[in-house]
């Protein structure tokens, strides 16, 4: 593409220059063609293509025999040319001539008819694609802005990292604290559950010594009561007894 | 200042008509060449009626008309035969 740029550029310029300069310079201009950077920022299509004159003949021709002849002298060439070519028969006039001619007035009255609308419709089919083409473009670019504002957030979110560090702190420290605590607990359960026991153990010492020693004392009284004295002791009871009945009679 | 351009480097307008034979020597005939000299030549033309936003009708009525000829001078020989006068 830039090829038809400097092709064009090139000559206007080496016109400029005098003569033994512009051969110098056209060795400078053709290693653009070559290189890879040629084809980054791609230039726009032109508007129009090359002037075609009678959409047969380029206008670069007439320019050509402007200089010399004028402005009627490519027509005047066309004209003895034409000439030449029927006398010599070197274009022989038959059947295809008439064929020609009626296929050739058919085409140009068709062209001439519809060929602005035909020119509207392709340029609106162009325009289409140019403008999905250039909406991808927008688009994309939207995107990438909006990647690039979502990056700068992140970046934003990622400096408050200390806080969040600091909170993880704070609950680790929690977490240890309540650990030793509950710990601590249970060392004072267990060291509270075997002095219990301790305790405990010397109170049913005592209490089963206790109760063992009074069973003990009973059972030697009981056993010293001897079946003798046991007759004197029923004897004075019921003595008493008749005496504190003889009282009662005689109170009541 | 540039240097001198050497005669094989120079475009066809800017040669001097003595120097054609020299100049046309000095081409590159290889296939390889002669591939890249009509892949020049349809770029240069591609670009240049074509490859544009408005193109117009002589893009390719010039190609046509270019058919045409050629196709006459093809058959020339057989067309010779319908000629109205032996001697011209």
């Amino acid at each position: 593409m830039l090829s038809r740029l400097v092709l064009r550029a090139a000559p206007a310029a080496l016109r400029a220059l005098p003569p033994p300069v512009a051969v110098g310079v056209l060795h400078t201009t053709r290693p653009l063609h070559t290189t890879q950077q040629s084809l980054a920022p791609v230039p726009p299509l032109p508007e129009k293509g090359g002037e075609v004159r009678h959409g047969l003949i380029p206008e670069e021709f007439f320019q050509f025999l402007y200089p010399k002849t004028g402005v009627t002298g490519p027509y005047m060439l066309g004209t003895g040319l034409l000439l030449y070519l029927l006398s010599k028969e070197i274009y022989v006039i038959n059947h295809e001539t008439a064929a020609a001619a009626c296929i050739l007035t058919v085409i140009i009255y068709g062209i001439k008819k519809f060929g602005p609308d035909v020119a509207a419709f392709a340029d609106k089919l162009n325009e289409e694609k140019v403008a999905s083409a250039l909406a991808m473009k927008n688009e994309a670019i939207q995107t990438l802005q909006t990647a690039i504002e979502e990056e700068k957030k992140e970046q934003w979110r990622a400096e408050g990292r200390s806080y969040l560090f600091d909170a993880k702190r704070n609950n680790i420290a929690m977490l240890l604290e309540t650990n030793y605590r509950e710990r601590l607990l249970m060392v004072y359960n267990e060291v509270k559950k075997r002095l219990d026991y301790q305790v405990a153990m010397q109170n049913l010492k005592r209490q089963k010594e206790q109760d063992h020693m009074i069973q003990w004392v009973e059972k030697n009284v009981v056993q010293s009561i001897t079946p003798q004295q046991q007759k004197e002791s029923i004897a004075k009871c019921i003595l008493d007894l008749k005496a504190l009945s003889k009282s009662a009679h005689a109170a009541v | 200042l540039p240097v001198a351009v050497l005669l094989k480097d120079t475009k066809l307008m800017d040669v001097k008509l003595g120097q054609l034979g020299t100049w046309l020597a000095m081409r590159d005939f290889t296939p390889g060449g002669i591939l890249g000299a009509m892949r020049r030549g349809y770029m240069r033309y591609y670009n240049k009626y074509i490859n544009v936003r408005k193109g117009g009708l002589g893009g390719i009525s010039m190609v046509l008309a270019g058919y045409i000829v050629l196709s006459y001078m093809w058959s020339y020989s057989h067309v010779k035969h319908d000629r109205r006068r032996k001697y011209h």
